[in-house]
């Protein structure tokens, strides 16, 4: 009993938390990977996802999100961020459907959103990117991300998301940026997410 | 669009700039004298590129500048930035980053079609 209280009081201030940001291009899977993570470790979920790109125009934060993996408790922070992009059209979106009063006014919602996960680099303690594998991994987005990173000696963790599909290829992630631990995952499928957990827990533990 | 009308040919201008002139500049001139150019119709080639806080900046600016059927964005690309990780600067704690050549122009008129860890292909259309 004794030295089960000691176990616990032990784990509990071995806990450490961590502000960490979910980036990426729109449409990587960054909301499907956060509901996945929130999911799986404390019941809930972060916000609607969709096939439109900019779904998510407004950074989510879900505060005390505690993973356990490899014997390492951490306490994280997760902020679900607006899909980075360098240009938004919204022509884009009247492709996709939309009336042109509403393509715009998301279109604008979108740059904002933009404009608030740039802001949030700043204020973060590492980052999951989130790539898709079967797109080219040398986009801008993820090289600014992984520049910024680096710049500031910051942990991150790259999920190379979709690999349920056909053309998905996670080594060209691996390939394209050895420098950093890169984890194949559907976050949709909740495929091969037990070692994203322990990657999770080793680099931001 | 700056297009010069040569005998009814029209030409897209590029500025090549070099890394001396980039190094005298504020992080803000930069970003300022890059939109600027590009926000007129001209392609930018920097010779070092910008720091990874300077593009990061160049993004927040560009979405406070698109308008609807004006200016939709820039279409920017860079080589991955370079670690020195030197055995001395390993031993002292100190990477530092290196960033290399860097092509930015409006997103209407510069598309890339490949790029990899040492090559870009793009394309410019009028």
């Amino acid at each position: 009993m004794v030295i089960n209280l000691f176990s616990w009081v032990k784990r509990l201030f071995k806990k450490k938390k961590a502000k960490i940001g979910i980036y990426g291009p729109p449409n990587a899977g960054k909301t499907t990977l956060a509901n996945r993570i929130v999911r799986d470790w404390s019941g809930d979920a972060m916000g609607p996802v969709s096939h439109i790109p900019h779904e998510t125009r407004r950074a989510r934060r879900r505060e005390d999100v505690i993973i356990e993996a490899n014997g390492t408790t951490v306490m994280l922070d997760i902020i679900d961020t607006p899909g980075l992009a360098t240009k938004i059209d919204f022509h884009g979106f009247m492709a996709c459907g939309m009336e042109e009063e509403e393509a715009k006014r998301r279109a604008k919602e979108a740059t904002e959103g933009v404009i608030e996960a740039v802001k949030w680099l700043e204020d973060l303690d590492g980052v999951i990117l989130v790539m898709d594998a079967t797109e080219d991994p040398f986009t801008q987005v993820n090289v600014t991300v992984i520049g910024n990173m680096e710049a500031r000696n910051l942990p991150l963790v790259i999920a190379a998301n979709k690999i349920d599909m056909q053309k998905a290829s996670p080594a060209r992630i691996r390939g394209a940026f050895p420098q950093h631990p890169t984890v194949p995952i559907s976050a949709l499928e909740g495929i091969n997410t037990d070692q994203l957990y322990k990657e999770i827990a080793k680099r931001f533990g | 669009m700056s297009q010069n009308k040569n005998n009814s040919q029209t030409n897209i201008q590029l500025d090549f700039i070099s890394e001396s002139k980039l190094a005298q500049m504020a992080p803000m001139e930069k970003i300022r004298m890059v939109l600027d150019e590009v926000r007129s119709g001209k392609i930018i080639v920097l010779e070092r590129g910008l720091a990874p806080d300077e593009e990061a900046k160049l993004i927040e600016m560009t979405m406070t500048e698109i308008t609807p059927d004006e200016f939709s964005g820039i279409e920017i690309e860079s080589y991955p930035t370079e670690q020195n990780t030197s055995f001395l600067r390993k031993i002292l704690g100190k990477t530092t980053t290196k960033t290399r050549l860097t092509v930015i122009g409006p997103a209407d008129h510069l598309k890339t079609i490949k790029k990899d860890r040492d090559m870009i292909t793009a394309i410019v259309t009028k």
